[in-house]
């Protein structure tokens, strides 16, 4: 492999985590505050279409990318709502939460299957960085979509370990009862917390379907939302590692890729697992070597109600 | 300001077991009419040809069958891995190694008479599958590795798995170029029941759940699942093996998802292709939640949801997408998660400031 086709797989790379570290970002801070929710696939889906839509009907992908938060968010308040006010099982919720996803994302966008865009998002030069040499090439050619995951992630981080808020956040998450005695609305943390990461996550599908494939399919995220919701634990719960996270899982998808053009002989069926297996592998060694869940919010998963702590 | 508080309850209220699976699916359904509505389909018409796609005729109550019988087995596989709280959500790759190697023997030795080709193919099927729900939960016993992503990421390698033999090594040459294996030998059919299409796997289904029934309810080993059930650390704590207890139960929950593969192939396809299961794996794990994780309460609701299906297949001859039905399946799962808390709380008005 060339030098040139390394810089142009890496820069691919970056391209193709850029819509699992939206999801991953948002499912974090819900995580953060105590909130597991397993309808990232379902969000991503609903937040694809629903941009998607908006930009073939008004040809702005802002007006598209406004349409899929608002999507996504939409979905997680309904997570909020069920898990938090009426202390529904989480686990449960999510997996409707995907299921009503993929169900609604596949009627509303039946038919605009095969629907060009005349809007899609395009790489921007940033002046002056975009002509370093290699890095330039990878991360300051890409398009704003890609920016501002970056700047969302580390800002999330910033807010998480250096603010009073991130330290609300994280209270709640880690032990709710003490925050609530100290004055910290433990729900209205969460139904904040929740739908923000909402929010990112139909940004992450609309990054599908208005930069990354720009084009609307069934289930077109292919479960990167779940893959998202394993990077989360990969990331012990931090931002800066999600970034990380985002782009090695971006760079198998792009090898992969490169290597079904290239008429590598691998069987394009088992480079297809290759995400999938490499979650797993991912999941089981940080899991071993932290040895149960080191930096999982102690009180994720675990509705919380002031008479019955 | 006028406040309302959840109480809890002295005992969990018995009626609203019933009443809340039930009112879910209404509202439910009444969520999918306001949507049509707003979507600008007429929703009686829907519901109508829905219903009459799934009950119409003799011919659609058989279809609907076929459809229920796959979800019987899926959803009482799942209740045993849920009354554990194992979140296994693999069904739908174990179904799919199921009628892989259920396949592979009916393909490399369907010579063999039926009678003893057909448990083999069940038993290859329960292997596979079983393997296919023990692998995760082995991750899970043994090194705590959250099982919910793993099942889910073992759904899409299973499904590529197979479709590199169907598209490969077991396409059928006389296929034209679809992907599809051969026609399995007649000896592999699963004998149907009268001239319908209805096959002798739901009577492996009934089996499977009055097993079920009996186990958890008459034998010690139902009674240590309930209580790792409970909490795995108070389950420890009486000496139950919870790690041996993890990987029987993974083992059987994707050993009988295998099963309803074997079924599958064997019995309404009677050849591996792409496509063999409409999302049954995911339509299953409602199943089993509505049906509150009882044996045979799951035989009626997976009933119930074999109707939906066949329903919304019906509705693609009218344009309308099979996605449909799902919004619907998910939209159940709403109602009902939201209505659970009245069966442990009931909601009292407060004057004073709430929470």
């Amino acid at each position: 492999m060339s030098f040139e086709a390394i810089v142009a797989l890496l820069a691919a790379t970056v391209v193709a985590g850029t819509a699992i570290l939206y999801a991953a970002s948002g499912e974090l801070l819900a995580e953060r505050s105590g909130i597991m929710n397993l309808g990232v696939e379902g969000m991503m889906l609903v937040g694809a279409v629903l941009g998607f839509i908006f930009t073939v009907r008004t040809g702005n992908h802002w007006y598209g990318m406004a349409a899929a938060m608002a999507g996504g968010g939409g979905m997680a308040a309904i997570h909020a709502f069920l898990t938090i006010t009426l202390r529904s099982n989480q686990v449960v919720c999510g997996l409707a939460l995907t299921i009503f996803g993929t169900g609604l994302s596949g009627f509303l966008g039946k038919s605009y299957q095969g629907t060009p865009i005349s809007d899609p998002f395009r790489a921007i030069h940033i002046p002056g960085l975009a002509d370093i040499p290699v890095l330039g090439r990878i991360f300051f050619q890409q398009d704003a979509l890609v920016y501002l995951s970056i700047v969302i992630a580390v800002l999330m981080w910033l807010v998480l370990y250096h603010s009073r808020w991130g330290l609300s956040i994280r209270s709640v998450g880690q032990n709710p009862a003490a925050a609530d005695a100290v004055g910290i609305s433990v729900s209205r943390v969460r139904y904040f917390c929740t739908i923000v990461g909402g929010i990112l996550a139909g940004m992450g599908g609309a990054y599908l379907s208005l930069a990354y494939a720009p084009s609307w399919q069934e289930n077109m995220t292919s479960g990167r939302g779940w893959i998202a919701v394993a990077l989360v634990i990969f990331a012990l719960w931090n931002p800066m590692r999600a970034i990380l996270g985002s782009y090695l899982f971006g760079g198998v998808e792009a090898l992969t890729f490169r290597m079904q053009t290239a008429g590598v002989n691998i069987s394009t069926f088992y480079l297809a697992m290759m995400p999938y297996l490499l979650t797993i592998l991912v999941l089981v060694i940080v899991t071993i070597r932290m040895r149960s869940e080191a930096g999982a919010p102690a009180a994720l998963t675990l509705p919380y109600h002031r008479e019955e702590r | 300001m006028i406040q309302y508080k959840f109480i809890k309850r002295e005992t969990e209220s018995l009626a609203s077991h019933f009443i809340v699976p039930v009112l879910s699916i209404v509202l439910a359904l009444l969520f999918g009419w306001i949507f049509l509505w707003l979507y600008g389909i007429n929703p009686a018409e829907t519901y109508l040809r829905m219903w009459q796609g799934a009950f119409g005729s003799s011919y659609a109550i058989s279809e609907t069958l076929v459809k229920a019988i796959p979800l019987m087995l899926l959803g009482l596989g799942l209740s045993m891995a849920f009354r554990m709280k194992l979140w296994n959500i693999g069904a739908e790759g174990q179904l799919y190694m199921g009628a892989f190697a259920a396949s592979g023997i009916a393909l490399f030795y369907g010579d063999l008479p039926s009678l003893v080709l057909l448990p083999v193919m069940g038993l290859a099927a329960f292997v596979a599958g079983g393997i296919w729900g023990l692998v995760p939960g082995a991750m899970r016993a043994y090194w705590d590795v959250n099982e919910t992503i793993t099942t889910l990421m073992l759904n899409y390698v299973a499904i590529s798995f197979v479709e590199s033999f169907i598209f490969g090594p077991w396409k059928d040459p006389a296929s034209m170029g679809f992907p599809l294996s051969p026609r399995f030998s007649p000896q592999a059919y699963l004998p149907s029941i009268g001239d319908s299409r209805v096959h002798i796997g739901l009577l492996v289904a009934l089996l499977v759940a009055v097993l079920l029934y009996f186990l958890l309810n008459y034998t010690k080993w139902g009674y240590e699942i309930k209580v790792i059930g409970e909490s795995h650390a108070s389950a420890r704590y009486t000496g139950i093996n919870v790690t041996r207890n993890i990987l029987l139960v993974m083992l059987i929950s994707g050993g009988i998802a295998g099963l309803a593969g074997m079924i599958e192939v064997s019995g309404i396809t009677h050849r591996l292709q792409q496509g063999i299961s409409p999302g049954y794996g995911f339509t299953a794990i409602i199943v089993a939640w509505l049906a509150r994780l009882n044996p045979f309460a799951i035989i009626m609701v997976a009933f119930l949801f074999g109707a939906l299906l066949v329903g919304g297949f019906g509705l693609q001859i009218f344009g309308l997408p099979f996605s449909t039905v799902q919004m619907l399946e998910g939209a159940v799962l709403f109602f009902l998660l939201g209505g659970e808390i009245f069966t442990k709380y009931h909601l009292q008005r407060s004057g004073k400031e709430g929470q």
